[in-house]
Parts: C-alpha cells; sequence; structure tokens
C-alpha cells in the first residue's frame, strides 16, 4: 500500500484535468461535482489503506520514503519527487482527504445553480492536490510547490466571485501576503542548505536526511536565523500575527472555500511545517519561544475581535486566526503532538461550522432572494430563532460550539486542554509559562463567548428577518446535512484519540502514534528543558477543571448578554462607545498597514511610474530619436531632387578620390 | 605613335566639357548630347592608348560602349518623350519631385 502513496495527490490532479479542461461541456452538475468528490474520496480510500497497513507495523517501521521520480539533480543540489510517509504525514493525508470528501459533496449541494460550478470543482481538486503534495512531500522543494500550490489556488477560491472587487481584491490581499510568508520559507530553506553543506559537506534538502544529520545543529545562532525565517513562513500560510489579516477578508470566497482552506487544509500548513522540522526548531530556545508568544498573543487578539462582528462567517474568520493561535502555542511550548492534535480536532469543528453557517447563509440567501430583498443575507442580526426551522444544521452546529469552547467530552476539549497544560508546565520558557497559560485561557474564555454569541444571535431568540419572508426558510437538502451530521460526530468523539494520561480511561492514541516523529525534538529539548518540570495529577485535574469553569463563564455571559438581557450588547457599547469602535474595526490593523506598507508601496509605486518612467525611461527613449530627427531635419536638404546636383556630387566624388590616389 | 599625349589631353578636354555641360545644363537634350560627348572622350582614350600600346582591349571596349550608348540613346529619348507628354517641357528643373 505505501508504494501507491503516489496516488494519493494523482486523483485529485486527475479531476482538476478533467473538470478543468472538460467541465465546461460537461455541464451536467451531478457529474462535475461527482467526479470532483469521487477523486478526493478514492485518494481517501488509499490514505485509509496506507493508515491500516502503518497501525500494523510497528513503530521503528512506520517511515516510508517513495522516489517517483528524479526530478533536479544538479552538482551537489539534489531534489526528488519523492513522497514520505510516516505517522505525521498519515494523520495529514486522513484530515485533508476525509474533511476535504465532505467538503466536496457538500458544494454540490451549496454551489448548485452558480455560475462556473465546473470552474469550483476543478480549483477544489487542484487546492487538495497542492495540499497533498506539501503534506507528503519528502524535501522542502516538493513541499515548497505544494505550499504555493496552495497560496494559488486559494487565490483562485477567494477571487471565486471575481465579478465583485471585493472578492478580488480579497484574493490578491490573500496570495500577497502568502507571498511575504513564501519568501521566509524560502530563505529558511537556502539558510538550512547552505549551513549544512558548507559545514558537513551534506547538500540536502530531503527531510529525513536533515533529521540525520540534525545532531550537527548548533543551538540558537544560525538555527535561530533559519527556523525565524520558516516561521515568517508559518505566520503567512497560517494567519497568525503579523500575517494575518488576509484570512478574514477571505471570507469573500463561497462558503466551502472558507470551510476548505480555512478549517482543514491550507492554514494548517504552517503548523504542519514546524511540526515536520520539529527537531529544528526546538534547537533554538529563542524561536520557539517567539512561536509560543505569537500563537499567544495571536489567540487573544483574534478572540476579542471575534467578539463585535456581526458577520456570520467573520466571526468564524476570527475564531480560525485564534484556534491556529492556540496550535502555534503548543509548537511553541514542546508539545508538538498537542499541536497536531488541535489542528486534527480543529479541523472537524470549524470545518462543520463553516459548512452549518453555509447551510444557514444558504436558506437565508433563498428565503430572501424569494422575498426580493436585498438584506445582507449573512449578518447576524438578520437572523435568529434558526433551531426550529434548521435543526439538524443547529444540532451539529451546537455541538461543534460546545467542541470549540472546549467542554467536556467533545473534541476541542482534550486539544485545548493539553495545550493549555502544555503551556503551563512545559520546562522550556522558565516564568513565561505562567503569562503563556494565562493568555490562553482568557482567548480560551473570550472564545466561549464569542461563539456563542454567534449561536444564539443565529439560532436562538426571535427570528429577526422579514416577516414577509420567514416561511421560506427551510432545512437545507441531504447532501449539505449529510456532511454536516458526519464532522458533528466527529468533532463530538475526536478528541478520544488523545485523553490526556491522568484520566486513564483510554490510552493517548494520538501521542503514542506521532511520537516516532517527534522522539527526536523531545530529546534536544531536554538539553536545555528546566529541572523540575514535574506537576502532580492534582494540578492537572486542577487546571483542567478551571478550563471548563473559564469556558462556562463565557457561555454564561454569552447567555446574559444575548438571550436573557438582550439590551445588554447596546448598553455596553453605549458604556465604551471607544472600546467597540475598535473592536468592531478589529483594531484597526487594516488601517495600519494600509499606512505603514501598502500607502508607502503605493506611493513608490506611484514615483516610478510618474518619476522615473515617464521622465527617465521614456525621456532617455524619446531623447535619442529627438536627437536623431534634429539631424535628419538639417540633412535632408541635401536631398534637392534636382539631378545635376546629384551629378555633382557624383563628380566630386570621384574628383576628390581621383586626387588622393595621385596626389598621396 | 608617337604623340600620345595629345590624344589624351584632346580626350580629358572633351570629358571636362562633357562634363560641365551635364552639371549646367537644364535641358534633357543637351545633357543628354553632353553625355554622349563624355561617352566619346573615354572611347578616344580607350582608342589611343589600345594604339599605343598594340593591345585589342581597348578597341573591343569601344564596341561595347558604342552599343550600349545607342542603347541608352534609345531608352532615353523615349523616357524624355513620356516626361514631355506629362509635363510639356523637357527642362531637368521640373523633374524634382524625388526630394524630402
Amino acid at each position: 500500500m505505501f508504494d501507491n502513496v503516489w496516488l494519493i495527490p494523482l486523483f485529485p490532479l486527475i479531476g482538476f484535468l478533467i473538470n478543468g479542461f472538460f467541465g465546461k461541456k460537461i455541464k451536467n452538475e451531478a457529474v462535475i461535482g461527482g467526479i470532483g468528490t469521487l477523486m478526493i474520496f478514492m485518494s481517501f480510500i488509499v490514505s485509509c489503506g496506507i493508515l491500516m497497513q502503518m497501525i500494523g507495523l510497528p513503530p521503528e517501521q512506520r517511515v516510508f520514503e517513495k522516489v517517483l521520480f528524479p526530478w533536479i539533480h544538479c552538482g551537489n543540489f539534489k531534489a526528488d519527487m519523492a513522497f514520505l510517509v510516516d505517522p505525521l504525514s498519515a494523520v495529514m493525508i486522513m484530515v485533508v482527504t476525509g474533511v476535504g470528501s465532505l467538503i466536496h459533496l457538500y458544494s454540490i449541494g451549496y454551489m448548485h445553480g452558480e455560475e462556473g460550478f465546473y470552474r469550483f470543482f476543478a480549483y477544489l481538486n487542484l487546492f487538495c492536490m497542492a495540499m497533498l503534495l506539501l503534506v507528503l512531500g519528502n524535501n522542502m522543494l516538493v513541499m515548497f510547490i505544494g505550499w504555493e500550490g496552495v497560496g494559488l489556488c486559494s487565490y483562485l477560491l477567494i477571487g471565486y466571485y471575481f465579478h465583485k472587487k471585493s472578492a478580488g481584491d480579497a484574493g490578491k490581499k490573500a496570495f500577497v501576503m502568502n507571498r511575504v510568508g513564501d519568501f521566509g520559507f524560502l530563505l529558511g530553506m537556502f539558510t538550512l542548505y547552505w549551513w549544512f553543506g558548507s559545514n558537513h559537506n551534506i547538500w540536502t534538502i530531503n527531510f529525513t536526511e536533515i533529521k540525520a544529520a540534525s545532531h550537527l545543529l548548533p543551538y540558537g545562532g544560525v538555527v535561530t536565523v533559519a527556523t525565524l525565517c520558516f516561521f515568517v513562513g508559518a505566520t503567512g500560510k497560517s494567519a497568525q500575527i503579523p500575517l494575518f489579516t488576509w484570512l478574514p477578508d477571505a471570507m469573500e470566497g463561497p462558503t466551502p472555500v472558507s470551510a476548505l482552506i480555512h478549517a482543514a487544509t491550507m492554514v494548517t500548513a504552517g503548523v504542519y511545517m514546524i511540526g515536520r522540522m520539529s527537531f529544528v526548531f526546538i534547537k533554538s530556545p529563542d524561536t520557539m519561544m517567539v512561536v509560543a508568544v505569537v500563537g499567544a498573543a495571536t489567540a487573544i487578539f483574534a478572540a476579542t475581535i471575534g467578539t463585535a462582528q456581526n458577520d456570520i462567517k467573520r466571526v468564524l474568520a476570527y475564531s480560525t486566526v485564534s484556534q491556529l493561535g492556540f496550535m502555534f502555542l503548543a509548537m511553541g511550548v514542546g508539545a508538538f503532538w498537542a499541536g497536531i492534535f488541535h489542528l486534527m480536532t480543529h479541523a472537524f469543528f470549524k470545518a462543520c461550522m463553516f459548512l452549518g453557517s453555509g447551510s444557514v447563509i444558504h436558506s437565508m440567501h433563498h428565503a430572501l432572494h424569494h422575498g426580493h430583498l436585498h438584506d445582507d443575507a449573512q449578518d447576524m442580526r438578520n437572523m435568529g430563532g434558526l433551531r426550529k426551522v434548521m435543526p439538524i444544521t443547529f444540532i451539529t452546529f451546537f455541538v461543534s460550539t460546545l467542541a470549540i469552547a472546549g467542554i467536556f467530552p467533545f473534541s476541542g476539549f482534550f486539544s485545548k486542554d493539553e495545550i493549555l497544560w502544555k503551556a503551563f508546565s512545559n520546562p522550556y520558557h522558565g516564568n513565561l509559562n505562567i503569562i503563556l497559560w494565562g493568555t490562553g485561557a482568557i482567548a480560551a474564555c473570550f472564545t466561549a463567548f464569542y461563539m456563542f454569541r454567534l449561536v444564539f444571535m443565529t439560532f436562538f431568540g426571535e427570528c429577526r428577518i422579514n416577516p414577509k419572508v420567514k416561511s421560506h426558510l427551510h432545512e437545507s437538502p441531504l447532501v449539505i446535512t449529510i456532511p454536516l451530521m458526519v464532522l458533528g460526530a466527529l468533532a463530538t468523539v475526536g478528541g478520544f484519540i488523545g485523553m490526556p494520561k491522568v484520566m486513564g480511561a483510554l490510552p493517548n492514541y494520538l501521542e503514542h502514534w506521532l511520537d516516532p516523529v517527534f522522539e527526536l525534538a523531545n530529546e534536544f529539548g531536554t538539553k536545555y528543558a528546566h529541572e523540575g518540570g514535574h506537576h502532580s495529577h492534582a494540578l492537572e485535574w486542577g487546571l483542567m477543571g478551571l478550563s471548563i469553569a473559564i469556558a462556562v463563564v463565557g457561555i454564561m455571559i454569552a447567555l446574559t448578554m444575548y438571550v436573557k438581557n438582550t439590551g445588554a450588547p447596546a448598553r455596553f457599547t453605549a458604556t465604551f462607545p471607544a472600546l467597540h469602535r475598535a473592536v468592531y474595526n478589529k483594531w484597526y490593523i487594516d488601517e495600519l498597514y494600509d499606512f505603514l506598507f501598502v500607502n508607502p508601496c503605493k506611493a513608490f509605486g506611484q514615483f516610478l511610474w510618474k518619476g522615473f518612467d515617464v521622465v527617465v525611461v521614456d525621456g532617455i527613449v524619446n531623447g535619442v530619436a529627438n536627437v536623431v530627427m534634429g539631424f535628419s531635419g538639417i540633412f535632408r536638404y541635401m536631398q534637392s531632387g534636382y539631378i545635376y546636383n546629384y551629378a555633382f556630387s557624383m563628380v566630386l566624388g570621384v574628383v576628390v578620390i581621383l586626387g588622393y590616389y595621385i596626389f598621396k | 605613335m608617337e604623340n600620345l599625349n595629345g590624344y589624351l589631353i584632346v580626350s580629358a578636354i572633351l570629358f571636362a566639357i562633357g562634363t560641365i555641360g551635364v552639371l549646367t545644363r537644364k535641358n534633357a537634350i543637351v545633357i543628354f548630347m553632353c553625355i554622349e560627348l563624355m561617352l566619346n572622350a573615354v572611347n578616344l582614350t580607350f582608342i589611343s592608348l589600345s594604339r599605343h600600346l598594340g593591345h585589342l582591349d581597348g578597341q573591343i571596349f569601344v564596341i561595347f560602349i558604342m552599343t550600349v550608348a545607342a542603347a541608352e540613346a534609345a531608352v532615353g529619348l523615349a523616357l524624355m518623350i513620356a516626361f514631355y507628354n506629362n509635363k510639356e517641357s523637357i527642362d531637368v528643373e521640373d523633374v524634382n519631385l524625388m526630394k524630402w
């Protein structure tokens, strides 16, 4: 089965080629959607086969490399089109193909009747292919193809409604921000390649070879430089401070895109990349601290913004940024497996929520369209009371919300609690731990608050949609609700594979599963870990209870403000108008970036255009032409048109030449 | 032949007269006749040198030149008739369209 790993990215590629080239002719939506969904589902089946085989093997044999063909061999440099199958990539391909299949299926229903249906499925397949290349690549260059590929596809998918200017702008923003990050990735790659090559004559970009040679890396120094560069790449892809602003704007794309890109796949690329190179990252204590701090800061920062947004998808977008912050926090405190665990549970519950919000928007849009109203179908202020008309959507959404809020025993509880526990108890960051933990805990409280705010505004209370069209609200078709139910179920039970040891009911499958991948990193980490990193079980139980209590507090505040005492939000806004305005406008980060980067770039572009191009470049070109014209203006008078003038010059010429030969 | 220089001088004078005529005259027929004069001056040079050197090549050249001159006369006069039909003049001052 391992030998067939190349089939996994191949199937979506075939789907892309079929739908991309012939989709316009096929026209039939069922066929196009069927092809797209079938292709990714076949990848899922192959992934399952690989996972099954891997489970059957002893842990030390769970690494396999498949060289498909030699790609670039040039002097010392060697890059093959090759795939790496190990427990980490097995988890990733399961998440990508599994959640991806459900999203494809959902899209058949959601995108029904949209113009360019075939285009959408072609992009989705291409996106999945790029993501699978990213997680399967056995060297940095193959990973980079996928890395760039998902960036490109996110541009295409976010700008799917390209006739809308805001969608086009959002696509561009995502692409440019990702490119900034990609530059960091490249620099990191060059640094590592150069260092290994020039110091130890190991010219490689292959993960396995780097891992084998990683004991040569120093602690700090060049590793800090390289890993910080990689981390810049990760912040771009995974929407962390400072490169996070593209993600909320990316909500311009169709909702399944948000679910695919911003829940299950692309944004997790940065987390995956750090996990893949954990043995390099751990060698730099400074980078680990930066990762942890940026993660925690992003978690709380995005969570605060999420509390004041009214667009249902925007709330989810900020919650995604915030949850990604948790994953980076986990990576930064050396709890790599916990980061991957949260990545997985987040893929389940966030995909479910995005798809659920899509179901709500679908229904709202349908009803509003029916009544020829132009109210915003995504604005939660127009919703309310939808739990009665959309019971399946409501239940799945509610379950996922409990999961993200971290309520026992839903999946998010286990992963988030593990992260918070590791933030508190990890041996790397000393006194910073308490701050990291505190920030994470407050962010978790905010998360519970804004997610329940969303649920209460959307599904509870009075229905605020225009009464004329109320009767047109309805539950979505099965093709939409089936993925919701599957994801809802996963969001409920997905956490049990990573149950903490103190609970003891189940062994911690995921941690053991990922052990072979991360054990080297943990070994390197012990070199500078502080002594006495052992905490009692009672403390772990206590913090666990505390994190649930924090979530419940968040839920209670939301309940008070948005169900029991519905005047409270308005009063709060009136009491702190400046605070509300700042949060509502996302702390003016977009404006700040416009001021710091965008406008200076624009001004510089204007200068290059008006100052350099028009004056200097055009000046040189036109100047040469003008000089030639001036001279010819003088000399053209020699062309008199009279024969005897020409004859005279001929004679003169002959005389001169003869004279030269005679008198020389 | 003892007096080669005399022949060459006469030839040079004829050539110069022809050249000056070509450059100064406006009437196309006169210019044409001056060109003939130049050709014949050259012919004279050829003949004299041929005789002086005892070589027949020069005389062969003269036959060629006379043939070409005859053809040239036919074409030239035809051009002039065509020109006269257009402009009612054979003055070269009137043929000045090919200029800036």
